[in-house]
């Protein structure tokens, strides 16, 4: 895989972040800290973080995979994965 | 000749400041529509109107703190075209200001158009009060061009003595926010003689009917489980109606509407409680439509008059933040309020077997002097009952 494609998928998270917690300095975050812990997010905000990333990147992540976006790093692979199929 | 007054949007509020105006003298204004900007101490709340009719005069110039039940504006209510207005439209009412990074004053609607526009607002010379950016200004800093926003209305001679003027930029400020919370808090601990209850409900069959139904969903239209439980409640408060609606002047005023209030955190800290109405008449689809609305709405600062004042009972899911169950404070005038705790494996005997299920708590808090113990238990019970044909709600 190209180092833009994740890049991009890369920016496509944090932006989706930015957009469900708008007061976190994502510049700061450990890419290995658990999302909903480290910016406080609840169920709503975590669904509005999954339409941010489908709206970016035309990717639907199903509901049984939400357990594996529990991080930066985790969320860059798995929708980097998911982007490849 | 009708009067537009500063509405109490909530038990712990005694003022409110004026920061805008959404209609001019002249407006054919119908019931529900937003006329006024109102900031409180849980911040900047749409206002709006109850009578349908004319606006006549807007007496409270934007920037002023008045008690609750002060006239903000009269109308006409025969709906005719009245006379040229004697008041100066206050076109320019400046925008709301709200608490941004530190040092920069901008009003809501321009922190959106400056994230629209990527202007930098950092820098900019506001042109509002205090200071303050509007969105003019970020019009301005985008298109470049240099005219100044026109000048705030004059103040209308006749209006009445401010209580304080607006010293500090407009929104949601978390030492007023917490003084407003202590205030209500502490008077239904003073006046309402709670009681509590609690049960545990086996969740397994609404997890797995929100999991199946969610799979035919696209993402934007998925169902939480805090919709269902939303969905749940008013239904259950049918059955049970002592728990829905205010206690006033000494007695119990049911409500045949189930507004509930949903307890919505903020990210800065802080509670707001508005409400969706009339969840009783909701699909569980409508419910979660509308819940998704409200908290962006709440987090934006952008809430309705009617949805902070009128909520008639009260629900909090805490167990998004990991708890188990809790015990919540009764939100004076209303009569109960019901929790729900994180949805938690536990073991669980059915018929002789023991198996591991999903689990979540659901409290009652109920005030003493309208309903008993035997009455909050059949409403638990209602509760957990509904929860089991989650398709029928």
């Amino acid at each position: 895989m190209s180092p833009t494609s994740t890049g991009a998928v890369r920016q496509a998270v944090l932006d989706a972040l930015a957009s469900v917690a708008p007061e976190a300095d994502l510049g700061s975050l450990d890419p290995r800290a658990v999302l909903r812990d480290e910016l406080d997010l609840d169920s709503m905000d975590f669904l509005n973080f999954v339409i941010a990333l489908h709206k970016a990147l035309g990717i639907e992540v199903p509901e049984r995979d939400y357990g594996k976006l529990t991080t930066l790093e985790a969320c860059v692979d798995y929708l980097t994965a998911a982007r490849k199929q | 000749m009708g009067e537009f007054r500063m509405p109490s949007l909530g038990a712990d509020m005694d003022a409110g400041t004026l920061v805008e105006w959404r209609a001019r003298p002249g407006d054919v204004v119908k019931r529900g529509d937003v006329v006024a900007l109102v900031e409180t101490d849980k911040g900047i709340v749409e206002v709006e109107i109850w009578e349908s009719g004319t606006i006549d005069a807007l007496i409270v110039a934007p920037g002023t703190k008045v008690p609750v039940g002060t006239v903000l504006a009269t109308t006409r209510v025969d709906g005719s075209p009245g006379p040229a207005p004697v008041t100066p439209p206050p076109a320019a009412a400046p925008a709301p200001v709200l608490r941004a990074q530190p040092g920069v004053r901008a009003s809501p609607a321009a922190k959106q158009l400056a994230r629209e526009r990527g202007v930098d607002l950092t820098g900019l010379h506001g042109t509002g009060p205090h200071d303050s950016i509007t969105r003019a200004d970020v019009e301005h800093a985008a298109t470049g061009t240099t005219e100044a926003a026109p000048a705030p209305a004059p103040m209308p001679a006749q209006a009445p003595a401010p209580v304080a003027t607006r010293e500090k930029p407009a929104g949601i400020d978390a030492a007023g926010m917490r003084r407003a919370i202590a205030a209500a808090m502490a008077r239904s601990k003073r006046e309402i003689p709670h009681y509590y209850l609690s049960t545990e409900i086996d969740a397994s069959t609404v997890i797995a009917w929100l999991e199946a139904d969610n799979a035919t969903r696209p993402v934007t239209e998925r169902i939480l489980l805090a919709a269902v439980l939303l969905k749940a409640t008013a239904t259950a408060i049918g059955e049970v109606p002592e728990v829905n609606g205010f206690f006033v002047d000494g007695s119990f005023r049911p409500s045949s509407a189930a507004h509930l209030g949903v307890a919505i955190s903020l990210r800065h800290g802080g509670l707001i409680a508005p409400a969706i109405h009339d969840v009783q008449a909701r699909s569980v689809v409508e419910v979660q439509a509308a819940l998704r609305d409200l908290v962006a709405r709440t987090r934006a600062g952008r809430l309705r008059s009617s949805e902070m004042s009128d909520p008639t009972i009260t629900v909090t899911n805490l167990g998004d933040q990991g708890v188990e169950s809790v015990f919540g404070v009764i939100y004076p005038p209303q009569v109960a309020l019901v929790g729900f705790g994180r949805v938690l494996e536990r073991p669980w005997a059915s018929g002789g077997m023991l198996g591991v299920r999903p689990v979540i708590t659901a409290t009652l808090s109920a005030d003493h002097r309208v309903s008993d113990g035997h009455r909050g238990g059949v409403f638990l019970s209602a509760l957990n009952r509904l929860l089991q044909t989650p398709e029928k709600l």
